[in-house]
């Protein structure tokens, strides 16, 4: 494996891999997801199996955080190396001739997402852990359909969550199919593999918006 | 046609260049890109300014020589052609042209618009060859059999004639387009398997070596390409370096 730590090839595979694995994640957590639309109650119970059982807790989810850490700093230092490729800047530069303005900028539709999972990670994952482990709350596997809800109460949290899986799909459109071709995959599959691919990419952040302005607008009445 | 042309000059590689304006008249449509440039030249010249170097050659969209950033697009606005085979036709009386060199910190500018692109030779020589028993018995290359579809697929990476406008059209300055050529020029012939491993990983090496950016298929350079050098081969070279790390 003599070139492959070092090499630029080597970064576009990490890349490609651990934004493959986000892409897996992301479908299973729309699936979770949805239930809180059409089976409240199923829904909690996924939920609470997820938030309790050893195996997803302590196994999948530091390897779910590894992902996304490889993944966003490998972006940051991709970008960095790669304007410093480019040395002086072009006087006029006709990027829009030549290429999609999603491949050309990935990185802000990226750190748009980062942003947003901040904002996620603070909503739900931090509450979790404060709930677990700070105030050692009882297991109630009745809970997650209804702070689910509530979280989505403000319009303004509401939009900002429809607008970061926008820029998520946008992402995605360029992302998930470029995976393939960093991998090696050019055949007589990529036309299917890149229809897929955009299907993907637009279908769950809308599936992911569809659910935000739902509970947006079916608030839990007490 | 009356042209305004924005042309970046510099003195030196160590010299701080600059946008300088021209306006140039009496240009036919028939003319190249180049002898508009050449029109300019006879006209700085006779009123005893320096002329603007550029880079050129065979001006038959063979030899790869002729480069230039034409309104922010390698070669001009037209598709399968070098700036030699760019007629005057494209562009409209008064319209204002912007010429630059093909920027990337492994092409430093020599003069005006000439770069420096032996990068490229560097990464050719580090593995974009194959050694070829020439002491009087060497098997003659038709002899071997050769798949149909392998042999037009080597054909067109072999039609890479090393312009650099892969490189100065993706916005990472990525030389993945031209690297992926010349490996797969080879990797698709059974001549080229002997040294497939050493190949791929040494001009991999190479091109890192020499500062070009990393791909994010983008896929700029395929349309910028005057040769049609497909994403394809990039996919190939992924595949064969990693194949070529796998087995060590």
């Amino acid at each position: 494996m003599s070139g492959i730590p070092s090499s630029s090839i080597a970064r576009k595979i990490i890349m490609a891999l651990s934004g493959l694995f986000l892409v897996v994640f992301l479908g299973q957590h729309f699936v979770i997801n949805i239930t809180s639309v059409i089976a409240p109650d199923t829904f909690n119970t996924w939920s609470h199996f997820m938030g309790y059982n050893p195996l997803v807790q302590y196994a999948l989810q530091p390897v779910l955080i590894g992902g996304v850490i490889v993944h966003f700093v490998m972006g940051f230092v991709l970008e960095i190396q790669n304007r410093k490729a480019r040395g002086v800047r072009y006087f006029k530069y006709n990027g829009g001739a030549n290429a999609s303005w999603i491949s050309r900028n990935m990185i802000i539709s990226g750190a748009t997402v980062l942003a947003f999972l901040f904002v996620h990670m603070y909503d739900f994952w931090f509450h979790e852990m404060v709930y677990k482990y700070v105030e050692f709350s009882p297991e109630d596997p009745t809970r997650y359909y209804t702070e689910t809800v509530e979280k989505f109460h403000s319009p303004i949290k509401t939009g900002l969550y429809v607008i970061s899986f926008a820029l998520l799909a946008l992402h995605l459109l360029h992302g998930f199919a470029s995976s393939f071709q960093t991998m090696g995959v050019n055949n007589k599959y990529s036309a299917a593999i890149k229809t897929f691919t955009k299907v993907y990419a637009v279908a769950i952040p809308l599936g992911f918006a569809f659910i935000a302005i739902y509970h947006h607008l079916n608030p839990i009445t007490h | 046609m009356k042209l305004t042309l924005k042309i970046w000059r510099q003195d030196n590689a160590n010299s701080k260049g600059k946008m300088q304006t021209y306006s140039i008249e009496g240009i036919e449509g028939d003319m190249s890109f180049l002898e508009m440039l050449d029109v300019l030249n006879e006209g700085l010249i006779n009123k005893g300014e320096t002329p603007v170097e550029f880079d050129h050659d065979c001006r038959e969209g063979i030899c790869g020589s002729c480069s230039l950033q034409i309104n922010g697009e390698p070669h001009g606005p037209d598709r399968m052609v070098t700036t030699c085979q760019l007629h005057m036709r494209s562009f409209k009386d008064g319209d204002t042209i912007v010429i630059e060199p093909f920027r990337a910190k492994a092409f430093p500018v020599i003069k005006d618009l000439i770069v420096d692109r032996s990068a490229f030779d560097r990464i050719q020589q580090s593995g974009g060859y194959v050694s070829v028993n020439t002491s009087g018995n060497t098997l003659d290359a038709n002899a071997i059999p050769i798949n149909k579809q392998d042999a037009d697929s080597a054909f067109a990476a072999a039609a890479c004639i090393g312009c650099g406008a892969c490189v100065a059209a993706c916005k990472n300055a990525s030389a993945m387009l031209f690297t992926s050529a010349k490996v797969s020029q080879y990797a698709l012939l059974p001549q080229g398997q002997v040294e497939a491993t050493e190949r791929v990983e040494n001009m991999v090496r190479q091109m890192d070596l020499e500062g070009f950016g990393n791909c994010t298929n983008t896929g700029a350079c395929e349309i910028e390409c005057p040769k049609g050098i497909s994403l394809e081969n990039i996919a190939r070279l992924n595949r064969e370096f990693l194949s070529a790390n796998i087995k060590g």
